[in-house]
């Protein structure tokens, strides 16, 4: 157990009869990309939301590295090193993609409760803010308000949010969701450069990015996983590809 | 001591039924778009000077004018849904109290202005004055009215619900707006047309209520808190919710005011924040 | 590794953000000019730069953080109390009454706050609307103590610095009010600008993603709303100081309602916007006075209407609006 960035175990969770989650076991290595995909429904956000703590569990445990995170506050598991994107941006429309990621960066340093020193005077916090939004190539329009900002970018955004608060383990949910043919390579080339030293999960639903960058991919359907294995494993199995890949082909 | 615990439950009860008629198509409505509409008791009002001025100017008997209090407030609401309303449903939980607080201080300046700042008089009928002895207990024969036309009317309101077409049509958009437009169903119409009954309910209870707590030019101020209490406390989009909510409301002013007259409202306002901070979404709302 | 000269284009940006601007300045300045052009209005003018400097305690909460609150008067009541009795008890000394007065307003702040912070929407509006209320009723009941519907009489004040008394004329209450609202609008401009002003502006533009990025949104809430309460209770005590009476209203619906107003109607989240709109506000009802109430109202709602649908952010919206609108012509 101590092995994993992130595990959880026995992890339940129902909405009266609807079964959400059922007995999830995980385990996340440091530094490992894993892909959790299946069809829509199967539980796989809401298994983000649990891991985050934005939903709370009928039963299991959650753990981040050897300690236990099951009753941390959502933002205390941020401070621990667990972060989540958004399927659907959610970002901050007004707020200027350098704003969005220096509160970010504020929160983490501890600097976000300060109301005497004015912003600029945190020559570090908006350094670290501006090379993060350099390295996702956001640097250029980090001065517009977010909704003036193209979707690609601002998904692209949602992960620069997420990178600003240091984390250990990242979950991404469907990253490349809704981001058009030409947009999609600047966001695979970042999800491939990401540190090493990130455990990634991603939820997708695209194929290409899948392959492209799992090490290993957990299917889930109706609350369970299905099963694990490499991507070899899973593309040559049949249940998968009877609850998921071979049915109705969509993009 | 028996005789007046009675007597407070049965005119706290009446109360609390009037506040149901006043209350539940805003929870409807609010539950439904998500709209505040904080103007519902201006068509509550509109109900009641149609009323008075039907009864006191024109001579019209009581019971005929309340069918007409009900429709000439769904139709100035369809007016102000068509006009107003309908650019404003995306729009923030402030803005929404922004415009519908601008059209209660317009509606309340143009009572005043049309009908002066008394109390309305009303000439009941003699059937629905006085009261009657039952098992002992004198009850008053509006108050008995009122709760015969209450519960009338939410047997109607839970029949339509459950049993018709338009019933059900409601019921998923109140649930999932999203996914009842999805499924095809008009969701603009059915807000539009469930709009305007809850405004003509409301403009019904306004005519009803005269005789119970008055009419003046800031009856649409001075009920709003209590209407918006119940449907608060009741949950939004709940007809059960609002009923619990506006009898236990009724019944707690009443006896409120009959046991502890000094505390005045107080206990109104703690026993909502009370529940409110235990139940965030109301007795019977959802998330 | 960003260069300095990298970073410095992004930090003067964000200086650049948040310089004083000519405009800022002129406003100031036209503070001053009721000595000079109105003397016999100075009374109003005190009344106005206490209601803006209310305004602005709203806008913290209202225009910053996005807290819908209807029960704003609370704080402002409870300090106009608090500052009378304690004149009337016999401490007439107007400025350390002023900090008691505003510090017992933010205990009542901060511990409201526990509540405040953990409700949105309908619930956190009713909620508010509810806590307000049962102050004024409170106070209502109280009578022994606040004086009722009476109001609280006995209220006498010392000079301010032991030389100047508060009169009917309204030279010391507009001097004592202007520079109060003037060092209360520098703590607030300090505060918006701040990293934690940034952290209440995400919190109004999305307060799902802040615990995502690690903040602890509610001791944000219970921080703003906090000082706010202060804010407001430095408003609610130069009125009692001014006036020398405390009346009901000043924990009233109709209080939070009237600075609600006041604040959309100047535009909420520009730091000025409920300083122009109290100004506007007060003036034209200061004018209407005569009238009809009715007719008052019935313009206050058709304004209110015009505002929404025209001009959603507010007089200073709509003249930021024009400004960008001349620049891009002018491109």
């Amino acid at each position: 157990m101590s092995t994993s960035a992130l595990s959880t175990r026995g992890l339940d969770k129902s909405f009266g009869s609807l079964v959400v989650a059922s007995d999830i076991e995980l385990d996340l290595p440091p530094g490992e990309r894993y892909a959790l995909i299946g069809p829509n429904g199967a539980g796989k956000t809401t298994l983000i939301n649990l891991i985050t703590g934005m939903l709370k569990p009928d039963k299991g445990r959650i753990f981040l590295g050897p300690d236990e995170i099951t009753l941390l506050k959502p933002e205390e598991r941020v401070k621990c090193g667990l972060v989540r994107t958004f399927q659907i941006n959610t970002l901050f429309p007004h707020l200027s993609a350098l704003e969005a990621v220096t509160l970010a960066v504020c929160e983490r340093r501890g600097y976000a409760g300060s109301w005497w020193e004015k912003l600029p005077a945190y020559g570090d916090a908006i350094e670290e803010a501006y090379a993060i939004l350099l390295s996702l190539r956001l640097a250029a329009s980090c001065y517009r308000p977010t909704r003036e900002l193209a979707y690609g970018q601002q998904r692209l955004l949602e992960i620069a949010l997420a990178l600003a608060t240091k984390p250990k383990v990242l979950l991404l949910d469907e990253p490349a969701a809704g981001v058009p043919q030409q947009e999609s390579a600047e966001l695979f080339s970042v999800i491939a450069g990401l540190s090493q030293e990130i455990a990634v999960l991603f939820i997708e639903h695209d194929m290409n990015v899948v392959f492209r960058f799992a090490h290993r991919i957990i299917v889930m359907a109706a609350g369970r996983i299905l099963l694990q294995g490499t991507p070899k494993e899973i593309a040559a199995d049949a249940r998968v590809r009877e609850v998921y890949l071979g049915r109705a082909r969509h993009g | 001591m028996i005789a007046s615990l009675f007597g407070v439950l049965f005119d706290g009860f009446a109360y609390g039924m009037l506040l149901f008629i006043l209350s539940v198509g805003l929870s409807v409505t609010l539950g439904m778009m998500n709209f505040v509409n904080l103007a519902h008791c201006s068509f509550a009002m509109l109900g009641g000077f149609v009323t008075v001025t039907l009864t006191n100017e024109l001579g019209w008997p009581f019971l005929a004018s309340l069918p007409l209090a009900f429709v000439s407030a769904a139709l100035v609401s369809v007016v102000f849904e068509r006009v107003l309303y309908r650019q404003l449903y995306r729009a923030s939980d402030l803005d929404q109290c922004l415009l519908t607080i601008g059209i209660v201080f317009v509606s309340v300046a143009v009572a005043a202005y049309i009908y002066g700042t008394i109390q309305q008089p009303l000439n009941l009928p003699s059937y629905l004055r006085g009261s009657v002895s039952v098992w002992g207990q004198s009850l008053g024969v509006y108050r008995l009215f009122l709760i015969g036309v209450s519960i009338a009317i939410t047997a109607a309101l839970v029949a339509a619900l459950e049993y018709t077409r338009f019933g059900a049509q409601v019921r998923a958009a109140v649930d999932n707006q999203r996914m009842a437009r999805a499924l095809g169903i008009d969701v603009d119409r059915v807000f539009a047309i469930t709009f305007a009954l809850g405004s003509g309910l409301a403009g019904l209870g306004g005519a009803l209520a005269i005789e119970i707590v008055g009419l003046d030019h800031a009856f649409a101020f001075t009920y709003l808190i209590y209407v918006l209490i119940v449907v608060a406390v009741g949950g939004l989009g709940s007809i059960a919710g609002s009923f619990v909510a506006a009898s236990l409301l009724g019944i707690s002013d009443m006896a409120g005011k009959y046991y502890f007259p000094e505390l005045g409202a107080f206990l109104i306002y703690f026993v909502m924040v009370a529940l409110l901070m235990w139940r965030p979404v109301g007795l019977f709302g959802r998330r | 590794m960003v260069t300095s000269a990298a970073v410095a284009e992004p930090q003067r940006y964000l200086e650049t953000q948040i310089r004083w601007r000519p405009v800022e300045i002129a406003f100031w300045l036209a503070t001053l000019l009721p000595f000079v052009l109105t003397p016999n209005y100075l009374v109003l003018a005190s009344q106005i730069a206490i209601t803006a400097l209310f305004a602005l305690s709203l806008d913290l909460i209202l225009g910053y953080a996005g807290i819908v609150s209807l029960g704003h008067a609370a704080y402002f009541g409870f300090a106009s109390y608090t500052a009378g009795l304690i004149a009337k008890w016999g401490w007439g000394e107007p400025l350390t009454g002023l900090v008691i007065a505003a510090t017992a307003a933010g205990v009542l702040g901060y511990l409201t706050g526990f509540i405040i912070a953990r409700f949105r929407h309908l619930a956190l509006i009713m909620i508010t609307l509810g806590l307000g209320l049962l102050l004024a009723e409170a106070a209502n009941s109280a009578s022994w103590l606040t004086g009722g519907a009476d109001g609280l009489q006995g209220v006498r004040m010392w000079k301010l610095f032991g030389v100047f008394q508060f009169d009917l004329y309204g030279t010391t209450a507009y001097s004592y009010s202007l520079v109060v609202l003037f060092v209360c609008f520098l703590v607030a401009r300090r505060l918006i600008n701040s990293p934690f002003g940034l952290a209440l502006r995400g919190i109004r533009e999305n307060a799902i993603r802040m615990p995502a990025i690690g903040a602890p949104t509610r001791a944000h809430i219970r921080k703003v709303y906090t000082i706010a309460a202060v804010m407001a209770g430095v408003a609610g005590a130069l009125l009692a100081q001014t006036t020398e009476t405390v009346s009901l209203e000043t924990l009233s619906f109709a209080r939070s309602a009237d600075v609600l107003v006041i604040l959309i109607l100047g535009g909420a989240g520009r730091l000025y916007g409920g300083l122009v709109g109290a100004i506007i506000y007060m003036v034209a009802r200061d004018q209407f006075s005569g009238i009809n109430p009715q007719y008052w109202y019935f313009w206050i709602g058709t304004l209110l209407v015009a505002v929404v649908i025209f001009l959603p952010n507010g007089i200073l919206g709509g003249a930021a609006r024009l400004v960008r609108l001349f620049e891009r012509s002018r491109a």
